[in-house]
């Protein structure tokens, strides 16, 4: 290849002290410009390019799961209710959607959804639906929320019921594997406390969390199950 | 004696009229309504079965002919003049009608694409992003409150309800019908509608 001739510089005396200001009349200088332009135009398309591709298929999926989980992951009471992801805690979600896929929590419409989705699209997912906070749906009985306010923050000492508030914090907010309940949907906690062991903790070779409310599911009667679900699901 | 007969009698005659009379107004009624949606309110293509449908549902889609905000042109050319006159009360009696009428299946869709139809329906497509229809209407496609029951309507109605979601139509309804419509072919809009036809 023939080197190219150093450039001439023009202008006045006081222009060539200065460097690096050259004029675009130099046609190698208009040919390399433009070579360096268009080299940069499609390292950017390209790359666009594959940030598009996964950032498509995160927000299509997002779509997905808001198609029966509300347009804000507020929940939605289908014949079933479908849960509130909004504000819920990342790590719970992540274990959640592994429990499908191992067969710890049963529930085979979201054994299929949780098979198709990759890791990184799990993460993504919690990520953006811990970032979510509309308001409660609400629908609770109101005339139960006060006794249900009492076991969650007191608990039932005389039949060995910690205070929901312990594990799952003053605001039910959760933490880590503790699942936010604040907002929830009150018929997804009734059938959830109401079937925590035909629902949870189904995989004797993969044991987990699940196990330490087992217990208290089973102590709580029907209508105090209805008052502390009704007392949650009006948390902001 | 001979009195108290007659006064009987005429009381007898007047209870006759009386109920033949408020017996007839409400078949009136329920007439109006059947001359298009087929006799036993199973349908009559294009209009759709009402016998079994969410008392709720019908309930809500005649206040929104009424108000004419479910806009469709079938709910503009026959719905909105139909439901004009119909106040709450009357919606709320013609829907607990008609959902006490047995549901009858139309069978009417396409046998081979019911497989298809019935794995949208119950377990969806993950991976098209297609979510279950059975969350929300139930594992016989029953409808549950406003959501409709589809179990059994007519092939062309649910098809064309499908694709007229995202035609800019059904303004009064809220999410999530749109998003969901959205993500489904023409394919598979005519299996979910073969299948439903054919669930009792």
């Amino acid at each position: 290849m023939r080197a190219l001739k150093p450039l001439r510089i023009e202008g006045t005396p006081e222009a060539r002290l200065r460097p690096a200001i050259w004029k675009l009349t130099d046609v190698r200088l208009r040919v390399g410009l433009a070579a360096l332009v268009a080299t940069l135009f499609f390292v950017g398309a390209v790359s666009a390019q594959h940030r598009i591709g996964p950032s498509g298929d995160i927000a299509a999926k997002i779509s997905y799961c808001k198609d029966c989980h509300g347009v804000s992951a507020q929940g939605y009471n289908g014949y079933f209710p479908i849960p509130r992801l909004a504000g819920q805690q990342p790590v719970y979600l992540q274990n959640q959607l592994r429990a499908f896929i191992e067969h710890r929590r049963t529930n085979n419409i979201m054994f299929n959804v949780a098979h198709s989705l990759s890791p990184a699209m799990v993460d993504a997912l919690a990520t953006h639906f811990a970032s979510l906070h509309p308001p409660p749906i609400g629908g609770a009985p109101r005339q139960k929320v006060a006794t249900g306010r009492k076991i969650f923050e007191d608990g039932m000492p005389e039949v060995n019921i910690a205070a929901c508030a312990a594990c799952h914090g003053p605001d039910a907010t959760g933490s880590g594997q503790i699942p936010r309940l604040a907002g929830q949907l009150y018929p997804y906690l009734i059938k959830t406390l109401n079937n925590w062991d035909k629902e949870r903790g189904r995989n004797p070779t993969v044991p987990d969390a699940s196990a330490i409310m087992s217990p208290v599911a089973h102590s709580l009667n029907r209508s105090q199950i209805e008052a502390v679900a009704a007392f949650v699901s009006t948390l902001r | 004696m001979r009195n108290n007969g007659a006064s009987l009698a005429i009381a007898i005659v007047l209870c006759c009229v009386f109920f033949a009379a408020s017996a007839h107004g409400e078949n009136l009624a329920v007439r109006n309504c059947t001359w298009c949606h087929g006799g036993g309110a199973s349908g009559y293509p294009p209009a759709p079965a009402l016998a079994g449908q969410r008392p709720l549902y019908v309930e809500k889609q005649l206040a929104y002919f009424h108000a004419r905000t479910r806009d469709n042109p079938f709910a503009r050319q026959y719905m909105w003049g139909a439901a004009r006159n119909i106040d709450g009360e009357s919606a709320r009696n013609l829907a607990l009608y008609f959902a006490s009428l047995p549901p009858r299946a139309a069978n009417d869709g396409v046998p081979n694409l019911v497989g298809v139809g019935r794995t949208i329906y119950q377990e969806g497509m993950p991976e098209a992003n297609i979510v279950a229809c059975v969350v929300c209407h139930g594992p016989n496609a029953e409808g549950i409150r406003d959501i409709p029951r589809l179990g059994g309507l007519d092939y062309s109605y649910l098809k064309r309800r499908l694709e007229q979601w995202n035609e800019g139509y059904h303004a009064a309804a809220g999410p999530p019908m749109i998003s969901i419509a959205s993500k489904l072919s023409g394919d598979q809009i005519e299996a979910l509608a073969s299948y439903l036809s054919f669930v009792k």
